[in-house]
């Protein structure tokens, strides 16, 4: 079997542009089934812009991204039935302030895929204990800690049945002591195979579980390949001096 | 709505009307509105024009007290709105509007209280109002004091009523940290 034929999400391409400025310069790679990418780059490299691209919260100006063979860049793809199939997890969590955590995970499922209520509880039910809530369910996110807020996202995006989750900076937003415990649940999410595309400068946790990295600076992948090719010997000049960089701060 | 989310000629129609309703006093307006109406051909019983003058005007800062609302809804929301897979109808129905609601609700309950007062300036085009209703009284009783004391008792009563029932909703609706303090809830005051 060669690695192409278990390809879930190709990305060709892709470029993008606001207004003069170029953000996304022909961005390609592909993630194969149960793979984890790690995005990484400076700020401002369009790391956000480029997995927008991805579920199609933003439309790329040039370049194809697929999903399990389907063409999203094709105008006549209903984008809101492919973001079922794509869970997202934001910097900010995102939580719907007005519901419960329990209605957080469950509204997709009842205002989306339209299950019948009861059906719905049960399984929001089950992500929240699989990312260890399920006593806070019917606290709201306002009552909850940054840390367990990014849980119940990730149990909202869970609930979904998604192919492929996209994490924006899951942990760049949280106190210290709040990153490891939403590591955790994501180690556990790639464990369990689970596809996963993820923007994180979490040096430690990217080197352990991610099976290729990119670099992504200026609009353009710089470099990629295994964590261990990386981190120990890299081609480029500037991926170096960028790991360096992030080791002093996050002492890697 | 159609000034956040509706295509541009809509939201031109909508900006036009509320800059037109807002900018007017109530009273000009309830004179356009009663002696305008014969110009063109038509006439307007003075209670008629007196409901659409301040209904329209009415509604013209509510459309602006919603749209505020609607515009101080983080991004984010609606952007994890759609990541799930709501279409943007969706999005607004369930996440965008039950939230939007809640902050509206305290400016809403200032727009009933002027409305209502308002309804005595129908006094100058002929309808019989509290205020009206008032002068015929005196005009048989020669008790001006007790008849005004009266009518503002009743104008009292009724925006006091009103808005103890906002009030109420307010707090039936209150969402766990989003909730505006009463004084003495208040961490910082």
């Amino acid at each position: 079997m060669s690695p192409e034929d278990n390809v879930i999400l190709k990305v060709e391409n892709i470029y993008k542009k606001y207004g003069n400025e170029e953000v996304l310069k022909g961005v390609s790679f592909s993630v194969r089934q149960g793979e984890t990418k790690v995005i990484i780059g400076p700020s401002g490299t369009g790391k956000s812009t480029l997995l927008r691209c991805i579920n199609g919260l933003t439309r790329p100006d040039k370049g194809d991204v697929w999903l399990d063979g389907v063409r999203l860049t094709d105008s006549k793809v209903n984008l809101d039935k492919i973001r079922q199939n794509i869970g997202m997890v934001f910097q900010n969590f995102n939580l719907f302030t007005h519901l419960t955590a329990l209605d957080n995970v469950r509204i997709g499922l009842v205002k989306v895929k339209k299950l019948p209520k009861d059906v719905a509880t049960e399984k929001a039910m089950a992500m929240l204990k699989r990312v260890g809530l399920e006593e806070k369910a019917h606290l709201y996110p306002a009552q909850l800690s940054g840390g367990q807020q990014q849980r119940v996202s990730i149990a909202r995006a869970l609930a979904m049945d998604p192919k492929l989750i996209l994490f924006d900076e899951p942990t760049s937003a949280l106190d210290p002591e709040l990153i490891g415990e939403v590591l955790d649940v994501m180690r556990d999410l790639v464990e369990s195979g689970m596809t996963m595309v993820v923007v994180s400068h979490e040096m430690g946790f990217v080197r352990s579980v991610s099976d290729e990295i990119i670099f992504l600076e200026g609009g353009v992948v710089v470099e990629q390949g295994p964590p261990d090719v990386l981190f120990n010997n890299p081609k480029n000049k500037r991926t170096r001096e960028f790991l360096c960089k992030i080791n002093e701060l996050y002492g890697g | 709505m159609g000034q956040v989310y509706g295509p541009l000629p809509l939201s031109l129609v909508i900006n036009i009307y509320e800059r037109f309703f807002r900018s007017i006093p109530a009273l000009v307006l309830l004179f356009l509105f009663f002696f305008g109406s014969s110009y063109f051909g038509f006439s307007l019983s003075p209670f008629l024009s007196a409901v659409l003058a301040l209904g329209l005007r009415s509604s013209a800062y509510q459309s602006q007290i919603f749209r505020g609302a609607i515009q101080s809804i983080p991004e984010g929301q609606m952007m994890a709105a759609r990541a799930i897979g709501m279409t943007k109808f969706k999005a607004i129905l369930n996440i965008i509007l039950p939230q939007a609601i809640r902050l509206s609700i305290p400016p809403w309950s200032n727009e009933y209280s002027s409305v209502l007062k308002d309804t005595s300036l129908a006094y100058a085009v002929g309808v019989i109002e509290l205020v009206r209703e008032g002068r015929y009284i005196i005009v048989r009783t020669f008790e001006p004091m007790v008849v005004y004391i009266t009518i503002a008792l009743i104008y009292f009563v009724l925006t006091y009523c009103g808005n103890r029932l906002l009030g109420l909703l307010e707090r039936k609706l209150a969402v766990p940290g989003y909730e505006i303090k009463l004084r003495g809830a208040r961490n910082v005051s």
